[in-house]
């Protein structure tokens, strides 16, 4: 056990673990941000993306050791901002939710991409998205979402 | 449950491996996987683990003189994003899983894993990239096809460190990266083919084909690159199916539960066929 400080959706917090309990536990048990989620815990699915000093990373594969010092926001960090409540209607819109688990994973997957690219093309958002797993929507209704955020988006990334 | 570090530098990091020998984890992407346990118990590792991803020292990616310099914690991302980086190398990067996996994902972790599958291996046999390797007081440089010497086993000794990558910038004017898997992104591959090759005077000044995940470690056969050089285009769309002959003496597959070899040895040859036809137009 060890006493591990990192910054969580902007406040400093400190968690008593072992240093090799991976990411996606410490959110969500010790922090309860149940938001992440865990889906395949391999790194295939992207149910579990937060952003780790900015960029999108799965943290399914990162053990709390590799966070110390770190910026992570999670789902609950971006859903209250102007952007994600952004997302949240374009996704809304466009039907881009159906059973909703990988709904957070693809709310990160878009807020990484909108930050370095605001007007991305479709094979864009294909490849932004494309560590994300959707077993019901086919896909085309979240590629509409992130069309629609981008859109009425303009000047927020 | 196994101890970790956390060295505060490279020479502490080198100490930590000359002590201990402890498993070095940068982006942690096939570690965690491999050792992966029950959700909300630890990874079953059975090495002390040393976290190197924050360290800084070895986070670079740099043009140097004719040499691109990866440093031994620069992200697939940082590798694929800059300038300098030879087509191959930035597509075989680009072709590796998903954007949040090579946000985390190391250049160097793909080589110490020495999977023959491993994408980035397939694209730096064919560029002759040199691994430099650091212990306390020591270093040392090793092509990579001396460095990998069989499926998940490489040289590194428990107290070495890789420390970075270099990849000679030569120029090359007729370049492909292949990669066949079951889908586009976040596949391992069935197989993948690298080829570059320059032309001098109408005539192939250099060349370098190689296959991965058809062998126990990427094939590359120098001899058989001997016998292309100094030929023309038109030499070589007449030669076409008695290189391919040759190339099939060497491309000896298995069956896994991603491929046959019968398919990866087809394809392999396919993949080949393909690239020499469009080296034959390019003189």
């Amino acid at each position: 056990m060890k006493e591990i400080k990192f910054i969580l959706n902007g406040k400093e917090v400190s968690v008593e673990a072992d240093p090799l309990k991976r990411l996606l536990d410490v959110l969500r048990e010790d922090k309860k941000m149940t938001g992440v989620k865990e889906g395949c815990g391999e790194g295939e699915c992207g149910a579990c993306a937060v952003l780790k000093d900015g960029v999108l990373v799965n943290s399914c594969m990162i053990p709390l050791g590799a966070t110390e010092g770190c910026e992570i926001i999670t789902p609950e960090g971006i859903r209250e901002t102007e952007k994600g409540k952004l997302i949240i209607d374009a996704f809304g819109d466009a039907g881009a939710v159906q059973c909703g688990f990988c709904t957070p994973g693809m709310m990160m997957a878009t807020e990484a991409l909108l930050t370095i690219n605001n007007k991305p093309s479709e094979p864009e958002i294909r490849e932004a998205l494309s560590g994300n797993l959707c077993r019901c929507t086919g896909y085309d209704l979240i590629v509409k979402g992130v069309q629609i955020a981008s859109e009425r988006g303009k000047d927020l990334w | 449950m196994v101890d970790s570090y956390r060295p505060r530098d490279l020479k502490e990091a080198l100490s930590i491996r000359a002590e201990h020998g402890s498993t070095p984890l940068a982006g942690g992407t096939d570690l965690m996987v491999r050792y992966q346990s029950w959700t909300g118990t630890l990874p079953l590792f059975t090495n002390s683990i040393m976290f190197v991803g924050h360290l800084k020292e070895m986070n670079f990616v740099k043009k140097e003189d004719d040499v691109l310099l990866i440093g031994g914690t620069a992200t697939l991302t940082s590798v694929a994003n800059h300038s300098d980086t030879p087509v191959v190398l930035k597509e075989a990067v680009l072709s590796i899983a998903a954007p949040a996996l090579r946000n985390n994902a190391t250049l160097t972790g793909n080589i110490c894993n020495a999977s023959p599958a491993g994408d980035s291996i397939c694209a730096l046999y064919a560029l002759d990239a040199v691994i430099v390797i650091e212990k306390n007081g020591s270093s040392r440089e090793l092509p990579i096809t001396e460095f990998i010497t069989g499926p998940g086993r490489t040289v590194l000794a428990a107290d070495e460190l890789v420390t970075a990558i270099k990849v000679p910038l030569k120029s090359s004017s007729v370049n492909d990266f292949t990669k066949v898997g079951t889908r586009r992104a976040n596949a391992l591959s069935k197989l993948s083919f690298t080829g570059v090759a320059d032309y001098k005077n109408g005539r192939i000044d250099s060349i370098a084909l190689t296959f991965g995940a058809v062998g126990p470690t990427v094939v590359r056969s120098v001899e058989l690159e001997k016998k292309l050089k100094g030929l023309s285009g038109a030499d070589i769309k007449s030669k076409i199916s008695s290189i391919l002959e040759d190339y099939s003496t060497v491309i000896v597959p298995i069956d896994d539960q991603r491929s046959s070899a019968e398919y990866r040895k087809k394809v392999a040859l396919n993949l080949l066929e393909k690239y020499l036809k469009e080296l034959s137009n390019h003189e």
